[in-house]
């Protein structure tokens, strides 16, 4: 028996360290960090809870957290529809299905910094994409990458048609997973195509739209490389999230300790958001096939 | 009154045909069986009558109504599933009122219908489950409820019985037949088990190639065959089929030669047979009895011996290296590899023309 458990440990020993020295290491580091006062050079000094302190009356990180949870707002629920709408239309063995379905998936692909240079071409106010639609249209173009009211908007379009891809094969593989004969079953029921839709479809798709918005969620929080790249933050501010925010103060103020501080409420509030969305929707969840 | 016709019904996947030209007629409650091996095309069939496949042409009519060109859920029809295909995030309760919903039907008589319905097939204790918490037998009841539910004038039933264990299977089976007593409607069963088609249904159809092969109630199909396939494939173990040669007639009836010289007298008119050439001869095992060897109609060597307990059945081989099936007593001490002697009741030999036409001994008269 005791043999057993040590071959066993044998066996998981190096995931464990690897997820030691990857993963609780450099938490439990940041954490013992957050409270000093740190730069990139080494040099520490204990500040116990002054950091937490000073950050709860930043009005910037107030601003930033605003502006994260405001994209994730746009972006969450809008790209969650979008996809389920797509894989409902991409869900069927043509060649055009086939074809949309990596058209789709390509942009995916890309890596922030291609994303934001086509997005660029697209929204630049004086000779961008829109721009020139809206001109030709006889409209005053918008000023997407400068007004306040528009950086925000213009970020989550930007990232929506980023993050298609994924969330669009989740709905796939979830609708490939629903048995014909359930389709069958509906039509001999005389279901129309909306109940059908609303009442076998949608149902079946449970687990999987939980997925995809808890993960679409936690990803939404970390948003970071568009919004540098598109925006820097600005203008005053505007588009700034939290974790462009935690860069800023990292790497060009140097006050590593604060820039960790910020890190560690981020981590806790995305942990607190998964659990309660975890609990909510297996709340009344039975034990289903 | 006739509930179902169906009249030249075929079907083909691109160019493959897999339904040639069937037409049947079926009487008003009645219950058939559709019994075939896999790719026979009952299942499409099955299909065609529930909406589910479309007939690439033909009619189907359904009490006095051709319901071919109309949607599934307009036919009147229930499909029992083979793997029930119950709506895993609805309730029983709620399963059985989908259809009626969508039919609307009012709420009082959708819950008297389920109330009346659970009560019949005892699973009143289980409305409020999913179908995740019950036990195969239970969501197959849970299947059938939700076709009664919905009082259709024809019920298909398909493979109902596959997905249960033996025992089972087995009471599924005699509810099944007291159930029918229950409802008034007409019944296909789509089913690849002889011993199911056989206890339930009023008539069997017998499907191979595509086609019908013979239409008849269950003795009619296990004791006059129409042909060889139907004669292989119902009865259990299969019927023996052995080479033999037609020879001169005694009093109407034929008299066959075995390839090792042994003459059996049948009691098949020699009128319907054709004149000379390769005949062959079948035998149900229970027409074949085990003697001492030496006093039976022919000899051989026992290669398998099932002991079933209240018979045992002998697979001999013959000196030209052909088997036949023989049934002895319960408390048989014959064993393998001894020799054995056969006796043939030829009486009740069937004969098979050179295109698989079988043909009967007379009966007498009684």
């Amino acid at each position: 028996m005791m043999e057993r458990r040590v071959s066993g440990m044998v066996f998981v020993l190096p995931f464990i360290g690897l997820y030691c020295f990857l993963l609780i290491l450099p938490f439990v580091m940041g954490l013992w960090i957050s409270f000093h006062r740190a730069d990139l050079f080494g040099s520490r000094h204990w500040v116990g809870l002054d950091n937490y302190v000073r950050l709860f009356a930043d009005p910037v990180f107030y601003q930033a957290m605003g502006t994260t949870f405001t994209l994730a707002v746009l972006i969450v629920p809008a790209l969650t529809l979008i996809t389920l709408l797509l894989a409902l239309a991409l869900n069927r063995a043509s060649r055009s299905a086939a074809i949309f379905r990596g058209l789709f998936f390509s942009s995916s692909v890309l890596s922030v910094t291609i994303v934001t240079l086509i997005w660029r071409f697209v929204l630049t106010p004086d000779s961008g994409l829109i721009a020139k639609l809206l001109t030709a249209m006889g409209i005053e173009p918008l000023p997407f990458l400068s007004d306040p009211n528009l950086t925000v908007p213009a970020l989550a379009i930007t990232t929506i048609w980023w993050g298609l891809g994924l969330p669009m094969m989740l709905f796939l593989a979830g609708l490939q997973q629903i048995p014909q004969d359930m389709y069958e079953a509906a039509s001999l029921d005389g279901a129309n195509r909306w109940t059908t839709f609303f009442r076998i479809t949608l149902p079946s798709l449970r687990r999987t739209t939980i997925l995809v918005i808890m993960l679409q969620t936690a990803a939404q929080l970390q948003i970071f490389g568009q919004a540098q790249l598109l925006t820097q933050g600005g203008p005053s501010g505007s588009s700034r999230p939290i974790v462009l925010y935690i860069y800023e103060v990292a790497f060009g103020r140097w006050e590593l300790g604060y820039a960790i501080a910020a890190a560690e409420v981020l981590l806790l509030l995305i942990l607190a958001l998964m659990l309660a969305q975890y609990w909510l929707s297996t709340r009344g969840e039975e034990v289903q096939r | 009154m006739t509930s179902l016709s169906l009249i030249d019904v075929r079907k083909s996947y691109g160019a493959t045909p897999v339904l040639d030209g069937v037409t049947l007629e079926m009487g008003d409650c009645e219950f058939i069986a559709f019994l075939g091996p896999s790719g026979s095309g009952k299942s499409t069939l099955l299909r065609i009558i529930a909406g589910l496949e479309m007939a690439d042409s033909g009619e189907v009519w359904l009490e006095g109504k051709r319901i071919d060109a109309l949607a599934p859920g307009g036919r009147g029809v229930a499909l029992v599933f083979q793997q029930y295909a119950l709506y895993p995030h609805m309730t029983v309760r709620e399963n059985m009122a989908f259809g009626l919903r969508n039919a609307k039907v009012p709420n009082t008589e959708i819950a008297a219908r389920i109330t009346q319905a659970a009560q019949t097939l005892e699973i009143d204790q289980l409305l409020d489950r999913k179908p995740g918490q019950l036990s195969g037998g239970q969501r197959q009841r849970v299947a059938i409820g939700r076709a009664i539910v919905k009082e259709p004038k024809l019920f298909l039933l398909d493979e109902p019985l596959s997905n249960l264990d033996a025992a089972l299977r087995n009471r599924t089976r005699v509810e099944l037949a007291q159930l029918r007593q229950r409802v008034r409607a007409a019944v296909i069963m789509v089913t690849h088990d002889q011993a199911e088609a056989m206890t339930l249904a009023d008539r069997i159809v017998v499907m191979n190639d595509r086609k019908i092969q013979q239409v008849g109630a269950p003795m009619e199909i296990y004791d006059r065959p129409a042909n060889r396939f139907v004669a292989r494939f119902v009865g259990s173990p299969a019927m023996t089929i052995l080479p033999a040669q037609g020879h001169a007639a005694s009093g109407g009836y034929a008299q066959v030669q075995l390839k090792n010289g042994t003459l059996i007298q049948t009691r098949v008119s020699t009128a319907d047979l054709p004149d000379d050439g390769e005949i062959e001869i079948g035998l149900r095992p229970e027409h074949v009895t085990v003697t001492a060897p030496g006093s039976g109609t022919i000899d051989g060597e026992a290669v398998i011996v099932e002991r079933l307990g209240d018979r045992t059945l002998v697979y001999a081989r013959l000196d030209d290296g052909s088997e036949i099936v023989a049934v002895d007593r319960g408390d048989s001490s014959v064993r393998m590899g001894v020799r054995v002697g056969l006796q043939i009741d030829g009486a009740c030999a069937h004969l098979f023309d050179a295109d698989g036409t079988c043909h009967h001994a007379e009966r007498d008269q009684l």
